[in-house]
């Protein structure tokens, strides 16, 4: 049997920003009338729909898929809202991917949208809830512990000091200023970041992506719509997810094996054997500055331990022989979770159709991944798009 | 195709206050069943020990305790106490509360910690608090011991360790 | 359907109002062991594995988290859809006919127990903007929806105390239910009032418990098992999102996603084509509205098809004969789950004394609740 192909045919993205005037359901409107007007389709052409949002804690409504159904195109369809963590927003054009490629579908709408600024006082509230509610909860731990615990581990293993690490938010919020969606887009110093609030030692406020507000959407479409929609469809090549255990004290937290084994998969399926070499764009996870290099080893696309070295070479610079988040990623557009993910895909599309604007990484590249994280250091969710 | 023009405002910290809102605080209780492995982690924190499950066909002695093993998928063959002592295998020193407010400058400062206890399979790690320790002297590979509340005030619960010392 | 997906395997533990013997891991790593006994594979050999659950049900922030360990999915590809179990057996589907998986299991669990403000909860569901202020218990929109049913299609209250009546009898043959009971239409009747017309005995209640389904490919499907169960069709769609601009006389979620179930099935009679359905009936009017939205009966009359026995054990088309939600209890996202489980058990004819002769064909269908107009269905046979 022959496998059917799925290409993005449209995207649409909102800006990023602190509060947003626009509800959930507006955001996802905004998106998703923008990617289908990209398409040159009308919602009536959209078959199905599927939706990635995170905690329904952020914005306080249970059950949030439903509630962001009509902004996010669901009436009268098939609708449904996966959720993988902060994996999800790149986990969701996955899920779409397999509305197309089973033939259940020839168009699949793809929403992603997040309103962390309802919860009050702070979204990070919101996570004291994601530790386990008999043996870690009555400790009150902060969801920045888990991160500065795996950043430690991570530096702690390699011997890396926190300039090595704070490169990447220097890359990243600068990339961001050619973003149109960006809101921390700043020109920022290694020390900048490292005079910054020590928050949880090793983490200081500006190793850390900002809450949130914004919405994503792409359209997907099987070949033979694809090809009459445009003459630039990108197609999804590979697609991988992996969840690992949730006793995440008992794994060693210095690499993402769960981001290999997603990697892994979605190579395989790409037909990738070398990513290092064949991997010409890459939209890792950054919503801490160490989590882009963690991802960089899990995405196969360095040695272990050598990420930190090759950001300092200017390897994964725009310019460089890897460009790695040149949308400026979560730290400097923003991090509205499910929306990141698929704004990296959406990135990853753009630069492969070199339509990056100012953001456009040289030559002319064919082969581009874009990879989320989330949970309790848990879940890899990778995507491989060809031109 | 072209992004650029994209929709949605942002509020300034003035705009967003003058904006009418709607707030709603739920009240949102559970109450969980701990169950067969947990059940027993907790009865026996309350005797001051640790507990661990034990799988007989990949040999690990895993922690928490629990009825299966989520590896081989069949149930756990036996719980045994592990020690009360481990060593550090990552740390953090933590400003900031879980609401994400600041810690006021002479409050102590929270240092969490993955330890990975000592009779439990390698890497069989779990989350608790360092304390009795001057944060600077912390270090990765550190060895450090359970510092339990008095018997009668336990009640079977992780917190029946009051932190975990350097020894 | 471009390749045929079978259920090979499922697994279930029974239900309860309460389950404090047992953890929400444990409960369901029950239900994972049975299912992938009954498919003979071990967890390893499965391809991917679905989890259907909300956040809220569980009190976690993200529940996603939790979910691998029980099913012995870790490491593994693994996905939460926050949506009714059928939704995520189509998913399922989906899945293998991309071709690229063989092997897929479906979870979904409720504990519905551990939550202590369930009302709450559900309060929580409703638009923060135009609803919730109104502090509204949550079952005031099944209310409203079950007043313009009966005034808008001729059914009556009494016809609902027969839904009521029916399935919780049909529980008494069910050794996994919750809440079966011998219930007269006057006991319904008088019980007390929530947001009228709705009664308290019209509305299910919660129970536990735990369902994992195995599904395969075809070519393994036949490999694996002597009776696998096929899946000829299966939809699920979201109506009206807003409640504001609802038609609550009928159910447009259950009448689109039948209509496209039905096509891959090739169902043309309903009536005719089923040998029995399981329809939701977490609201009592709800078993009659669906079966008129399906297409099953016609408008206005469901109820009329229910007083005269066509939808009980023995009649034409047997409906809810596991129960139901309102005999066996209401699961949250588990509930089409537990109807698929009876279907499997009817088309295999091991439903023992409530077995349905000659079953050949069954239809199951849910719906996500209140405030939703989200719902699914799945046409099983087992030839």
């Amino acid at each position: 049997m022959g496998f059917r192909k799925v290409a993005i045919v449209g995207a649409g993205i909102t800006k990023f920003v602190r509060r947003a005037q626009e509800t959930g359901p507006e955001m996802s409107y905004l998106a998703s009338k923008m990617a289908l007007d990209q398409a040159g389709l009308k919602l009536k052409d959209v078959e199905m729909v599927t939706l990635g949002t995170a905690p329904d804690a952020f914005d306080g409504v249970h059950m949030k898929g439903e509630y962001l159904l009509s902004g996010a195109g669901g009436n009268n369809k098939p609708y449904i809202r996966n959720f993988v963590g902060g994996g999800t927003g790149v986990f969701a054009p996955i899920h779409g991917w397999m509305h197309v490629a089973s033939g259940a579908c020839d168009v699949c709408l793809v929403v992603c949208s997040e309103k962390m600024s309802s919860c009050h006082p702070h979204p990070q509230g919101a996570f004291l809830t994601i530790f386990d509610h008999t043996t870690e909860q009555p400790l009150k731990p902060t969801l920045i512990w888990i991160f500065a615990l795996e950043m430690r581990r991570y530096m702690e293993t390699y011997g890396l000091t926190k300039e090595d690490i704070a490169r990447v938010a220097v890359k990243n919020k600068n990339n961001a200023l050619d973003h149109p969606s960006a809101q921390v887009a700043e020109a920022v110093t290694i020390e900048d970041i490292l005079n910054s609030e020590v928050l949880a030692e090793p983490v200081h406020r500006l190793d850390i992506s900002p809450a949130s507000d914004g919405a994503a959407a792409v359209v997907l479409a099987s070949e033979d719509v694809a090809k009459r929609l445009t003459d630039k469809p990108v197609w999804i090549d590979g697609v991988g997810w992996n969840l690992d255990t949730a006793y995440w004290a008992t794994k060693d937290l210095y690499y993402p094996r769960y981001v290999e084994k997603a990697a892994r998969m979605a190579y395989e399926m790409a037909g990738i054997t070398e990513p290092h070499k064949e991997i010409q764009v890459a939209e890792p996870y950054d919503p801490f500055d160490y989590k882009e290099l963690h991802h960089m080893e899990g995405l196969l696309l360095c040695e272990r331990g050598e990420a930190a070295r090759l950001t300092a070479e200017g390897y994964t610079a725009r310019t460089g022989n890897l460009p790695t988040c040149p949308s400026g990623g979560a730290l400097g557009v923003g991090n509205p979770i499910a929306a990141t993910g698929l704004m990296k895909v959406i990135e990853i599309f753009l630069q492969l159709r070199e339509e990056a604007g100012k953001r456009q990484v040289p030559g002319k590249p064919r082969v581009g991944v874009a990879q989320a994280w989330g949970d309790l250091m848990q879940v890899g969710t990778v995507i491989v798009l060809r031109r | 195709m072209k992004i650029e023009n994209v929709p949605v405002k942002g509020l300034s910290s003035d705009e967003y206050e003058k904006t009418l809102k709607i707030s709603w605080k739920p009240t949102l209780q559970y109450a969980w069943d701990n169950g067969i492995g947990i059940g027993k982690y907790l009865q026996s924190l309350k005797e001051g020990k640790i507990l661990a499950a034990y799988c007989e066909k990949c040999g690990r002695i895993m922690l928490p305790a629990r009825a299966f093993c989520e590896m081989c998928f069949r149930p756990t063959d036996k719980y045994l106490p592990v020690k009360d002592t481990g060593t550090v295998n990552t740390f953090a020193i933590c400003h900031v509360n879980w609401d994400a407010s600041r810690l006021k400058p002479d409050e102590p400062r929270y240092i969490p910690a993955v330890i990975e206890i000592d009779g439990a399979s390698p890497g069989q790690g779990i989350m608790h608090l360092l304390g009795n320790v001057e944060p600077a002297k912390v270090r990765i590979g550190m060895k450090v011991k359970a510092v339990w509340k008095p018997a009668d005030k336990r009640e079977g619960s992780i917190t029946d360790i009051l932190f975990f010392e350097p020894y | 359907m471009k390749e045929r997906v079978a259920i090979v395997g499922i697994g279930v533990t029974g239900f309860s109002s309460v389950s404090p013997s047992i953890s929400f891991k444990e409960l369901t790593y029950t239900a994972a062991v049975k299912a992938y006994h009954e498919a003979g594979l071990h967890p390893k050999e499965i391809d991917s594995f679905i989890t259907a659950s909300e956040d809220f049900m569980e009190g976690y922030s993200i529940f996603d988290e939790y979910v691998p360990d029980q099913m012995g999915a870790v490491m593994r590809p693994v996905q939460t859809v926050t949506a009714d179990f059928i939704q995520a057996l189509g998913i399922g589907c989906m899945m293998i006919n991309t071709g690229r998986f063989r092997t897929i299991a479906v979870e979904a669990h409720s504990k519905a127990s551990n939550v202590k403000t369930l009302n709450e909860v559900k309060a929580f569901a409703l638009d923060p903007v135009y609803i919730r202020p109104l502090k509204e218990n949550a079952d005031f929109l099944a209310g409203l929806e079950m007043k313009r049913f009966l005034e808008e299609t001729g059914n009556t209250e009494e016809q609902c105390a027969e839904v009521i009546v029916k399935n919780k009898a049909n529980a008494l043959n069910n050794p996994y239910a919750a809440h079966a009971a011998s219930l007269t239409i006057d006991d319904v009747l008088s019980s007390p009032p929530i947001s009228l017309p709705l009664k308290e005995l019209d509305a299910a209640k919660p129970a536990d418990g735990a369902i994992m389904i195995v599904l395969a490919s075809e070519k393994e499907a036949k490999a694996l098992c002597k009776k696998p169960i096929w899946i000829r069709g299966i939809s699920w769609f979201s109506g009206q999102g807003n409640p504001w601009c609802r038609d609550f006389a009928y159910a447009d979620y259950a009448q689109l996603a039948a209509q496209k179930a039905f096509a891959m099935a090739g169902i043309a009679n309903p009536l005719k084509d089923l040998d029995f359905a399981e329809i939701c009936d977490e609201y009592s009017y709800k078993e009659l509205q669906h079966l008129e939205s399906i297409g099953i009966a016609r408008k206005g009359e469901a109820g009329f098809l229910t007083q005269t026995g066509v939808t009980k054990l023995g009649g034409l088309l047997p409906v809810n004969v596991s129960g139901g939600s309102l005999g066996v209890g209401h699961t949250y996202e588990a509930s089409g789950g537990m109807k698929v489980v009876e279907a499997v058990m009817q088309l295999r004819h091991e439903a023992g004394i409530r077995q349905i002769p000659n079953a050949k064909t069954g239809l199951v269908q849910s719906w996500r609740g209140v405030p939703t107009a989200t719902g699914a269905i799945a046409i099983l046979s087992n030839e």
